[in-house]
């Protein structure tokens, strides 16, 4: 019954920074479009964002950082993930992220990077459409 | 995509990740869910699952990550399950519960799970039951269930729960509405959580005065303890109780009952979801069944007479 | 009364004749206005909305009571305010680079942006620093550092600045000891540590210890402070990250007078007299883009504050009444595309600050929206506020925006809706309450969320971002922070320790943590620590042990 499944996301927020304000209104956002959202709160290692998103089973990982640390957290993630054999979850990233810096992080297996300005339902539409359920 | 037997062995061996995508397979009721839960069910029934409630904001989840804690230095391996609402509009949910739990998160010896209630037909008990059924056979010694306790679909998780905790905080007018819905009444341990709060001993007083006035007789009287989640006060004192009554209901043959009373029940939910799975898939779509719903509608048939009539084509045709 | 029911007849005249024949033929472009907060805004304001405003009480004179008109009699005609750039990045070397940079083009005092490692009080090889080093500031270890960072800034001519919480005591100790490496002693220093951690709860997420030893260590340094640095404000109660989390005016007044009654109070409790402290604790607010509201909202907080100092506290001192305070220009109003058009933003959100009487302010660079800024860009933001100082008049009258009708009625209107908020919050059982309770925290989210959809749905225009988009390269040249600096940082912390003595940093340790499970003050065992070069993290890993670590509530 394909019906009753429903996406999972876990949108983390890896590194020291306590900016939460995107992360939270991109988790209350998801959560209005129907999807189960699991925020894990602040100061997240690489291994906790991909413990958790194991063991919750999500289908997509939302990641914001606005620190400037991206670089060296977001390809962790991503190496873990791929130890795991679980790079077929979506993984997409925003917060203060430059231009520059993008081409790496998609070369390391983030999908799509939102920047400042992006709307919402940018965001949802992106990910119910490269999910993979 | 894993095969079944691909998956029971994963769990029955200890592969997080098989088992946290079986509980997908559950929630989603994906056929080869039922599959598996067959293969399990019989290595089932070990751990000791600990149902906690309360109303909101009164620490439960403060509570089970101190607990998770206190029975992690008794070489304990714990699962935690967290059920949160789903909105009934959207289907969506907000499972927060990670935010405290994080200190165990890099623990191998701890899984934890989040549910939202998704809303559908007996989904809610049947589908986080079945998860705990699967955190059991994965190992774990003891399964805490956390729900928000403001209605009757939590005090049904909770009855598949060995010991119940019921949380409460000092000064809260919440737990006037809590004692009306019925939780007060599932518990097998008060706790008064935040201890350094006003109040604290007042409402231990107020519970225990409830108690006593509870004309029902029992062997096991629920104590009411304080604790402090931030300090860890109390807390051993509650893991030593949670102990306790595993070992009252063992000794008393209660856990024996329990287990009969809990597979009768669960069978006949098991037998009343099918029927009605069986039922609405022959009629739905119809045009006979829709027909009848609207000459009930416009008062030419009654719905008594419907309903017998359905039921017993029903059971002719599966009997032919 | 004859005169307002003669100007109420006469304002209906002029709507049904003049206005509604013009509506006809023209409707206006919204039917209700409103402020960026709420606010309702009406087509005109006049004597009549100000008629219940007794000058006297309500506004009075600057310097005097209840300070509506600022805390100053001369204002800006005396002294200007302090020009003061949050900056740091990278090393203490580098930091102290862009320090001396900013002095010499006309900066009044210096503000210090700690990397969140330092923030968090981690050293530069945790685990938790990994690629955090240097990023959103300066990485600070040791007293080395300390001294690096200041060389050749003689801390006897500066004031500055330092955004740090948690660790405020460890940072605001560095000081001191520069300080007297340089031969100025302690009761000379000028400057402010911002040593808020309510709003770390409720808004900024850089918090260490739970509430209760964090108010400890708070109240600790406002002791020490009133006995030995006359001249150095304890703490800067911030609105900023408040607003810039998402909360309206009216929370951003609210949330943060109530997180200074907290402080008060508990700095009563434990013992000090109101007066002692009370002229130490200074204000931080964010100017955001709503023009009349934000002035409204420094001269509202203002009055507030003195009354609440007056009537619940009890204060005799007019100083302990006075609320001064810094401001900084929204970040959250700065836009990635275009980013020279936040250059104009900036430029009228200072002037905001200027015209509610802000003691002192950080305009944000225009690039801030990708990165930290470049020096050119940092040059082009300080440039505005010497342009305002020095070419628009504006500073040489007092609280010149006072008597607008709208403004006055607004400024009432804030004052009144911040109050209902405090009142509502004392009855939970005051700030620390409410935040551990996640009422102040979903209060903000929930403000934050209706403003994203807001602009989504284009009921809000934000130039070049949801309205006037152009494509465009990004042709901008944004900082880089020196990738090998974590690295270089970390070198550098490992000489230290195989340098130092590292027995007497083991007793200055050993001391701190039998102080910290006793009521001494911690201030002068943290001082000994720093003084012989015992790290940041080593000093808040002996609180850690003690106090324990703060857990945010789940709030969503």
């Amino acid at each position: 019954m394909s019906s009753s499944k429903k996406i999972r996301v876990l949108v983390a927020k890896p590194g020291l920074d306590g900016h939460d304000r995107g992360a939270k209104i991109v988790a209350r956002a998801l959560r209005d479009a129907g999807m189960e959202v699991i925020y894990t709160g602040l100061r997240q290692t690489p291994e906790m964002v991909v413990r958790a998103a194991l063991d919750e089973g999500v289908h997509c990982i939302g990641l914001s950082i606005l620190s400037g640390a991206h670089n060296a957290l977001f390809p962790r993630i991503m190496e873990l993930l791929k130890a795991e054999g679980a790079d077929d979850i979506l993984v997409v990233g925003g917060g203060i992220i430059p231009e520059d810096d993008i081409p790496d992080l998609k070369e390391a297996g983030i999908s799509e990077i939102f920047g400042p300005g992006t709307t919402l339902q940018e965001i949802i539409e992106y990910i119910r459409s490269n999910v993979k359920l | 995509m894993l095969s079944v037997t691909e998956l029971v062995k994963g769990v029955l061996s200890g592969n997080r990740r098989h088992l946290a995508r079986l509980i997908s397979l559950i929630e989603n009721e994906d056929s080869q869910a039922q599959e598996a839960l067959v293969k399990l069910y019989k290595h089932t029934g070990k751990a000791h699952v600990i149902g906690v409630t309360g109303p909101p904001g009164s620490g439960k989840s403060s509570l089970v990550t101190k607990l998770t804690a206190e029975f992690r230095k008794r070489s304990k391996t714990i699962g935690v399950l967290c059920v949160d609402p789903s909105s009934p509009f959207t289907g969506g949910a907000l499972l927060g519960d990670r935010i405290r739990m994080q200190e165990h998160s890099l623990d191998d010896n701890v899984y934890v799970r989040s549910m939202g209630t998704r809303g559908h037909l007996g989904g809610l008990s049947r589908a986080a039951s079945d998860a705990i059924r699967v955190i059991d056979a994965f190992g774990k010694d003891i399964i805490f269930v956390e729900t928000v306790g403001t209605g009757q679909s939590e005090v049904e998780i909770i009855e598949v729960a060995h010991t119940v905790i019921v949380t409460d905080v000092p000064g809260s007018g919440d737990d006037i509405q809590a004692i009306k819905a019925g939780i007060m009444e599932i518990a097998d341990i008060f706790v008064v959580n935040k201890s350094d709060y006003p109040g604290a001993d007042k409402k231990v007083t107020e519970i225990n005065t409830m108690l006593d006035l509870d004309p029902r007789e029992r062997v096991w009287r629920p104590p009411v303890l304080l604790t402090n989640s931030r300090t860890g006060e109390g807390i051993a004192e509650l893991a030593d109780k949670l102990m306790e009554h595993f070992n009252y209901l063992k000794e008393s043959g209660l856990l024996e009952q329990k287990g009969l009373q809990r597979s009768r029940e669960e069978l006949q939910s098991i037998m009343k979801y099918k029927l009605t799975q069986e039922l609405s898939h022959k009629l739905q779509g119809k045009p006979e069944y829709e027909k009848a719903i609207r000459m009930i509608a416009e008062r030419k048939k009654d719905p008594y007479t419907v309903a017998e009539q359905l039921i017993a084509e029903f059971l002719l045709s599966e009997i032919r | 009364m004859k005169e307002r029911t003669k100007l109420s007849d006469a304002i209906k005249n002029w709507e049904d004749t003049e206005v509604k024949s013009t509506v006809e033929r023209f409707p206006e472009r919204q039917t209700n206005f409103k402020t960026v907060s709420g606010l309702p805004v009406k087509r005109l304001y006049t004597p009549y909305d100000v008629a219940d405003i007794d000058y006297h009480q309500k506004l009075g004179f600057p310097g005097v009571y209840p300070f509506t008109r600022g805390v100053q009699p001369t204002g800006y005609r005396g002294r200007l305010w302090t020009m003061r750039q949050y900056s740091g990045f990278a090393t203490a070397s580098e930091t102290n680079r862009r320090f001396r940079f900013l002095l010499e083009q006309g900066q009044t005092g210096l503000s210090v942006a700690f990397d969140l490692p330092t923030q968090i009080g981690y050293d530069s090889d945790h685990e938790l620093a990994r690629g955090e080093v240097g990023k959103v500031g300066v990485a600070i270890d040791t007293l080395e550092d300390m001294e690096l960072l200041f060389n050749e800034i003689p801390l006897d001519k500066v004031s500055t600045s330092m955004t740090i919480n948690a660790p405020a005591a460890v940072l605001l100790a560095m000081y001191i000891a520069v300080g007297e490496k340089q031969g100025v002693s302690m009761e000379k220093l000028r400057g402010t540590i911002q040593n808020d951690l309510l709003k770390e709860f409720a808004a900024r997420g850089t918090y260490i210890f739970p509430p209760a030893p964090s108010m400890r260590l708070i109240t600790d340094i406002f002791r020490f402070c009133s006995e030995k640095m006359p001249l150095f404000n304890t703490i800067s109660i911030s609105g900023y990250h408040i607003r810039e989390a998402g909360s309206t005016a009216i929370q951003e007044v609210a949330f943060t007078l109530a997180n200074g009654i907290a402080y008060v109070t508990a700095a009563i409790k434990a013992g000090l007299d109101v007066d002692s402290f009370a002229s130490r604790l200074s204000f931080f607010f964010g100017a955001t883009s709503e023009f009349f509201e934000e002035i409204a909202k420094f001269r509202a907080a203002r009055r507030l504050w003195a009354r609440i100092m007056r009537e619940r506290f009890n204060a005799k001192d007019d100083r302990s009444c006075m609320m001064r305070f810094h401001t900084q220009t929204a970040g959250y109003t700065l836009t990635a595309q275009q980013p020279d058009n936040n250059i104009v933003r900036v430029t009228l959100q200072a002037l905001q600050a200027v015209l509610g009487g802000t003691q002192s302010l950080h305009t944000n660079s225009r690039d801030e929206a990708l990165s930290l800024p470049t020096e050119q860009s940092v040059q082009i933001a300080l440039r505005t506020q010497q342009i305002i100082a020095h070419e628009t008049g504006v500073t040489d009258t007092l609280d010149p925006i006072a008597g607008s009708y709208f403004v006055e009625s607004l400024t009432d209107e804030i004052e009144r809706k911040s109050l209902e908020y405090i009142e509502k919050i004392d009855q939970m059982g005051g700030a620390t309450v409410a935040i551990e309770n996640g009422f102040i925290q979903r209060e903000i989210h929930n403000s934050a969320y209706d403003y994203q959809t807001s602009v989504d749905m284009k009921s809000r225009i934000v130039v070049g971002m949801n309205e006037f988009v152009v494509d465009e390269e990004q042709q901008f040249a944004y900082l880089r922070v020196n990738p090998l600096a974590e690295q270089e940082q970390i070198q550098r912390l490992k000489e230290i320790r195989s340098h130092r003595k590292n027995d007497v940093v083991k007793r200055a340790l050993s001391a701190l943590r039998i102080a910290a499970k006793s009521d001494d003050n911690l201030m002068p065992l943290i001082l000994d620590a720093v003084r012989v070069y015992a790290t940041l993290g080593e000093i808040c890993s002996v609180l850690r042990d003690v106090f324990g670590e703060y857990k945010a509530p789940d709030i969503l």
